[in-house]
């Protein structure tokens, strides 16, 4: 198995060699998807804490280095860990109220919705930071400032990501840490049983997650080079970064990376072929309909189920 | 007179109570039909009701009924699923512009004393208060109206003493779809809608459930004319577009201090 | 007999339920190395009295020391952490995880290192008889398997003081017999043990003393012998027609 993964590292580093820049784009998407998802993965999939509002992380990481890089000239290659911290000084926040008054389940997912939603209307309404307009990064192509003139650089950079959050999320597994996250989310109540202090747990969990997803807003902020409130702070990019370890598989280290390159090249293609349906709509609905199939038939998701086949056929 | 309109809104969030562990439901579904309702959306909204009412029945049989056992977690993704493809089905065919629906009605105002008041909307909450007075009797005096909430109450029970408890949560299901499609219908004269209002929709009747009590029939309502009003004055004091924070916020509150809401009863 | 000797001192604790006192100014004490039979009519209060003791709870009134230290207050992960574990009446295996996986999470509150608990779990595993099971999944093991598993965790975390609620409910004479002797096994091997438990015969064998509760109240509290045929024992289980003078 270990091989099978050196082999596709291998081969997605070598990739752009051969990639138009159209392709290439298409891979970063689905390389920064993963790196949201992985670093949801460790609060939602593993410690099972549903949480719908990560899209807050995003857009704070976001805006704080973007912010910091045009008004302070700020390098985004530090702005990024400012913009980490102050995501995961939210999720502080937000693990706290959740976790201190034992909100499960539903009324967790309610919780971080809200604070999704709040960072969205105060960005909307808060003119120093471009409100309904949204704020622009003019583009330099200095890597000092994070921009890079070759699409392939990008490439490269999420791909890192990517890996990074990956070594995260396997080196957790691989500890009591991990044991732990996936214990909790068994079964709560058992755990403290047993010496587990879940507050604490879940917490760390919590801030690891936003941490990495805050760091995921600087990518996002200067590869497009435009801030939208809706969209930075949205529940759309919220299931964006939920749907792909649901469906690749919530609480495994490969979960989120197959998820997403099972969804982004859907997404894209119902883009271009049924793409007259004004706005991205259409590939929501794919979404949608994959998200039921998943929950009615292969709950834990792709990557358990293609191992169980992978097990029963080389056996 | 906003307050009229956000009042209105509350009124008619009455939600999908019977099933206590079944929390995410389609308030987007209203957009579907109200957007159809080419007839007077006065008395369309029965339609519309009715149409609504056999979506959430076969919803709930082919779809919910197999995961009602299943974690809370999965639950809400299928409705999550549910949603995206409603909202986006309604992009599709609707396209993504507001659409508004003309009633003869919607023209009309007159003044009762120092009060400016828009007929459309009195009528929308007249009817809004008759239906939802409907809906109360139909829980407290019918038979199947009691066996619901019995369901509610103790599944298990319920099961035990001979009730047909899938029929009950099918039913359950339509109804408060049906009362979704009824309150879509009587609101569109008034407010202009789009598909992507959808999710910021059920988020609201969420708050509204949640503020009220989750499972409460009376929780709902009050829920609904406390929202409204909190929003309202957020609209008044702080500025339009800020509104939604104040019921966001006193979402998060509420969360905090008691799930359960002002009259709900315990949470799952 | 110093606070030292004393393994846990409860002292006058209660606790209500809205309209129910489900424990009423409860008392006693377990010395160490002993094994304390908590038995009583149903809805007597036992299962309140291990949420209070492991930290699930937190009574109204009283105090509850371990090893001297007082413990209300404390969640249920620090107390587990000092020594007293317990075990749900109504097990609650780790469904998705394999029987070894669960009794590691048990095994990780005093070994931190993955390999250190796996190993520490393996060998617990192997004492209560799941040797061969230790890698199927705990949601597929038949009930008295579970019982075991549940007891296995818990052994797991190295306790001083065991809690065992109901361990022998629902199983069968062989799988109580085999339970039995696995108890006195842990406890020879010096752990400590408060057992609630409706089976009277194992009760008997396994009890250094025994502690009887009505109605959240202790009635009587001594050798098993002298207990089981006390009057106001035998008239809270069957009713005031069946006290006759006995000859014990």
């Amino acid at each position: 198995m270990k091989w099978l993964v050196a082999a596709a590292v291998v081969v997605l580093l070598a990739l752009p060699a051969v990639l138009n820049s159209y392709a290439v784009t298409v891979f970063i998407f689905i390389f920064f998807y993963a790196f949201l998802g992985q670093a949801w993965n460790i609060v939602g999939g593993y410690a099972g804490q549903l949480s719908a509002g990560h899209a807050a992380f995003v857009g704070i990481g976001a805006y704080a280095s973007a912010l910091l890089s045009v008004q302070a000239g700020l390098t985004p290659w530090i702005g990024m860990l400012v913009g980490g911290v102050l995501s995961a000084a939210l999720g502080t926040v937000v693990g706290y109220l959740g976790f201190r008054f034992g909100l499960r389940g539903f009324y967790f997912v309610l919780l971080t919705v809200a604070f999704a939603e709040v960072c969205r209307i105060v960005a909307l309404n808060t003119d120093a930071v471009g409100g309904a307009l949204g704020y622009y990064i003019t583009f330099t192509g200095n890597p000092r400032q994070f921009q890079f003139q070759d699409n392939r650089a990008y490439y490269y950079v999420a791909l890192g990501l990517m890996l990074v959050a990956t070594a995260v999320v396997a080196g957790i597994e691989r500890r009591r840490f991990g044991a732990y996250l996936i214990a909790i989310r068994e079964d709560e109540s058992a755990c403290e049983a047993l010496g587990v202090d879940t507050f604490r747990y879940k917490m760390l969990a919590m801030v690891v997650s936003s941490f990495l997803t805050g760091v995921g807003g600087t990518f996002y902020a200067f590869y497009l080079f435009s801030l939208q409130p809706n969209a930075v702070f949205g529940i759309p990019l919220s299931v964006e970064i939920v749907i792909r370890p649901i469906v690749g598989g919530a609480g495994t280290v490969l979960g989120p990376i197959l998820g997403s390159f099972i969804l982004s090249p859907l997404a894209e293609a119902a883009r271009v072929y049924f793409g007259q349906g004004g706005w991205s709509g259409v590939h929501l609905i794919a979404y949608g309909l994959l998200l039921i199939a998943v929950v009615l038939f292969l709950p834990q998701g792709a990557y358990p189920a293609l191992r169980r086949l992978w097990i029963r056929t080389s056996a | 007179m906003a307050v009229g309109l956000t009042l209105i809104f509350g009124v008619m969030r009455v939600v999908n109570f019977a099933h206590g562990d079944m929390m995410v439901w389609g308030m987007y579904l209203a957009w579907l039909l109200a957007t159809r309702a080419g007839v007077d959306p006065y008395v369309g909204f029965v339609a519309c009701a009715g149409a609504l009412f056999v979506v959430g029945l076969v919803i709930q049989r082919v779809l919910v009924d197999r995961i009602v056992a299943a974690p809370h977690e999965m639950q809400i993704l299928l409705m999550l699923g549910v949603a995206l493809v409603l909202e986006n089905g309604a992009l599709v065919a609707f396209g993504p512009d507001p659409q508004r629906v003309r009633s003869p009605l919607s023209a009309g105002t007159f003044w009762i004393g120092p009060i400016f008041v828009d007929v459309a909307r009195l009528v929308t909450f007249a009817l809004a208060m008759v239906l939802t007075l409907a809906l109360y009797l139909f829980l407290t005096r019918t038979d199947l109206g009691r066996t619901m909430r019995a369901a509610a109450d103790n599944a298990y029970g319920a099961l035990v003493i001979g009730t047909d408890v899938r029929r009950v949560y099918a039913v359950a299901f339509g109804l408060g779809a049906a009362c979704v499609g009824a309150a879509g219908a009587l609101v569109s004269p008034i407010l202009p809608f789009q598909p992507a209002g959808g999710l910021s929709l059920s988020v609201a009747s969420f708050n509204i459930v949640i503020i009220g009590g989750m499972g409460s029939l009376p929780g709902a309502f009050l829920g609904g004319l406390l929202v409204s009003v909190a929003e309202s004055m957020g609209a008044v004091f702080l500025s339009p577009s800020m509104k939604e924070l104040v019921s966001f916020s006193l979402l998060i509150v509420i969360l905090l201090l008691r799930p359960a809401g002002l009259f709900g009863r315990a949470a799952a | 007999m110093t606070s030292a000797d004393r393994l846990l001192e409860v002292s006058a604790i209660s606790k209500r339920f809205g309209g129910v006192q489900a424990v009423r100014d409860l008392s006693f004490d377990m010395a160490r190395g002993e094994v304390l039979g908590l038995i009583g009519p149903n809805g007597a209060g036992k299962t309140t009295v291990f949420h209070l003791l492991s930290g699930f709870l937190a009574p109204d009134g009283g105090s509850i020391h371990f090893e001297g230290r007082p413990i209300v207050g404390l969640k249920p992960h620090a107390i587990c952490r000092l020594g007293l574990a317990r075990t749900f009446q109504i097990v609650r295996p780790f469904p998705h995880l394999s029987v070894l996986e669960n009794v590691r999470v048990g095994a990780l509150a005093r070994r931190p290192g993955m390999a250190d608990a796996r190993s520490r779990a393996r060998a617990v595993i192997e004492q209560v008889g799941l040797g061969p099971k230790a890698d199927h999944a705990a949601a597929g093991l038949t009930l008295a398997e579970r019982k075991r598993l549940e007891l296995a965790r818990a052994l797991a975390t190295e306790p001083t003081l065991l809690l065992l609620d109901e361990v022998m409910a629902g199983l069968n004479p062989t799988e109580i017999e085999a339970i039995v002797s696995l108890v006195r096994s842990i406890n020879r091997a010096g752990v400590s043990i408060l057992l609630i438990e409706h089976n009277m015969r194992a009760v008997m064998t396994l009890s250094h003393r025994i502690a009887v509760l009505s109605f959240g109240e202790k009635l009587v509290e001594g050798e098993p012998s002298r207990v089981a045929n006390h009057p106001r024992v035998i008239e809270a289980y069957l009713g005031e027609e069946y006290v006759h003078p006995s000859a014990g």
